[in-house]
């Protein structure tokens, strides 16, 4: 446990607290020192253990997957080259499976998620106390209390991180309806269905209703998305911090709950995967 | 959990890597799978070709056969016949040799008796005319007793 004097709440909190560094009221541009500070920030504030740790993982996997592919070969593959075009293989027939418009984003785009997002949700896997407890020696070296040096290493628990994945894909999906269907087309889907007449006072008086609907579904898309995971690795994070405040006894209960959650960390990066699939191919065809 | 700049710069981090994953990464994997695909497709095709090539091969190769052994079969049988025939031949020849020499050896056995009996038959004649002679102790005329010593001759 990181600080022997806490009490278990503060630990908690301690381990749900982001590294936030942003404009405060009083101190101006600078580190928060708690989570009060940190929420006075407001939305000037950039939490720089989730950027760093996506930016860092996100690169890892295009550096591996470049060197992957600069070795390419087209005889018998080897090693990573294996696992690489495995892996592109599978998101491949899974996006043919699904999205039958023509496209060269939307392939490497769900690569993108599945490699990205899986290797965000694996750093759950890394035993809770380890590198927070690095990032406060470092901190202390900085001069910074360590009480203050708050550290989340998975990314995917951060709110923020999931939401702007999705809000990207949500962007995609107004993009695709568009370029597909026009700005008239894509008004058109949010006001004459679901509820459509023939007569066109009738209609007239759906179109609010229509609307209404419309948009709470479009709207639940990006949410639900970025909601889903979000809430997936929160709840295994926070299983995972009570397990380390269990003396000994984390140890057998930390390794069955990793093996579970092997499954939820891929089944999470699939799910975020195949839903912008589903949502980009349901923006390309027409009704 | 405040929403804050973090959320914008993830949007950023994710169009970059998407964006990066689209023009440098994706390409190069998928053509070489593409490639790869064609290549083994092929080799494939190649294989399917030349496994009929070879039922060809071997078709071709048994119908050589057949007709080979059908050949030899046939050249053979011919041999069989030329020599059955030659011995035939052969057999026939002797035998008229052996027919003509046992009748010419008859012939001269006969010409030869002949002649023994023409000679015997002279020396009879003229033992008979020697012995007349000396009974009748007078010579016979041998012009005006050669018809009766002929008949005579040709009695014997």
């Amino acid at each position: 446990m990181a600080g022997n004097n806490q009490t278990p709440t503060e630990y908690i909190q301690h381990h749900l607290q982001n590294l936030t560094f942003g404009n405060h009221p009083e101190n101006g541009w600078s580190m928060a020192h708690s989570a009060q500070e940190a929420s006075d920030m407001g939305f000037w504030a950039i939490h720089l253990d989730t950027l760093g740790w996506s930016i860092g993982l996100g690169s890892l996997f295009l550096w591996m997957f470049l060197k992957a592919g600069k070795a390419v070969t087209t005889g018998v593959p080897s090693g990573l080259q294996n696992f690489v075009e495995l892996m592109v293989e599978f998101v491949d027939n899974s996006v043919k499976d699904t999205f039958h418009g023509k496209s060269q984003l939307i392939a490497p785009l769900s690569l993108t998620i599945f490699c990205w997002v899986f290797l965000m949700n694996l750093m759950d896997l890394v035993p809770v106390d380890i590198l927070p407890m690095l990032a406060q020696k470092v901190g202390v070296m900085f001069g910074a209390d360590p009480a203050h040096v708050y550290f989340k290493v998975v990314p995917t628990t951060d709110i923020n991180a999931t939401l702007g994945m999705s809000l990207s894909v949500f962007g995609l999906i107004i993009f695709y309806t568009i370029r597909e269907k026009g700005i008239t087309g894509f008004i058109g889907e949010l006001t004459l269905h679901p509820f459509h007449s023939p007569n066109k006072l009738v209609q007239a008086l759906f179109v609010p209703v229509n609307f209404l609907l419309e948009t709470v579904t479009l709207l639940a898309k990006p949410v639900s998305l970025g909601l889903r995971l979000f809430g997936n690795m929160y709840a295994g994070e926070l299983i995972f911090i009570l397990v380390a405040m269990m003396g000994l006894w984390q140890l057998p209960l930390h390794f069955i709950w990793a093996v579970f959650h092997i499954l939820i960390i891929t089944l999470q990066a699939f799910i975020f995967m195949m839903l912008t699939i589903v949502y980009l191919s349901m923006a390309v065809e027409k009704h | 959990m405040n929403l804050n700049l973090t959320l914008i710069g993830q949007a950023i981090a994710f169009a970059v890597f998407v964006w990066f994953c689209m023009k440098f990464v994706w390409p190069p994997v998928m053509q070489a799978l593409q490639e790869r695909q064609k290549k083994i497709a092929d080799g494939l095709d190649a294989a399917s070709r030349a496994t009929r090539d070879l039922e060809v091969a071997q078709e071709e190769a048994n119908e050589t056969l057949r007709e080979s052994k059908k050949q030899a079969a046939e050249i053979l049988d011919q041999a069989h016949k030329r020599s059955s025939q030659m011995i035939e031949e052969a057999r026939d020849q002797a035998r008229q040799e052996g027919e003509r020499m046992i009748a010419s050896a008859k012939s001269e056995i006969e010409q030869e008796v002949n002649r023994a009996k023409e000679e015997l038959r002279e020396q009879v004649s003229r033992l008979a005319i020697v012995g007349a002679e000396r009974i009748l102790e007078s010579s016979i005329d041998e012009k005006t007793h050669r018809k009766l010593l002929d008949k005579l001759a040709a009695e014997l």
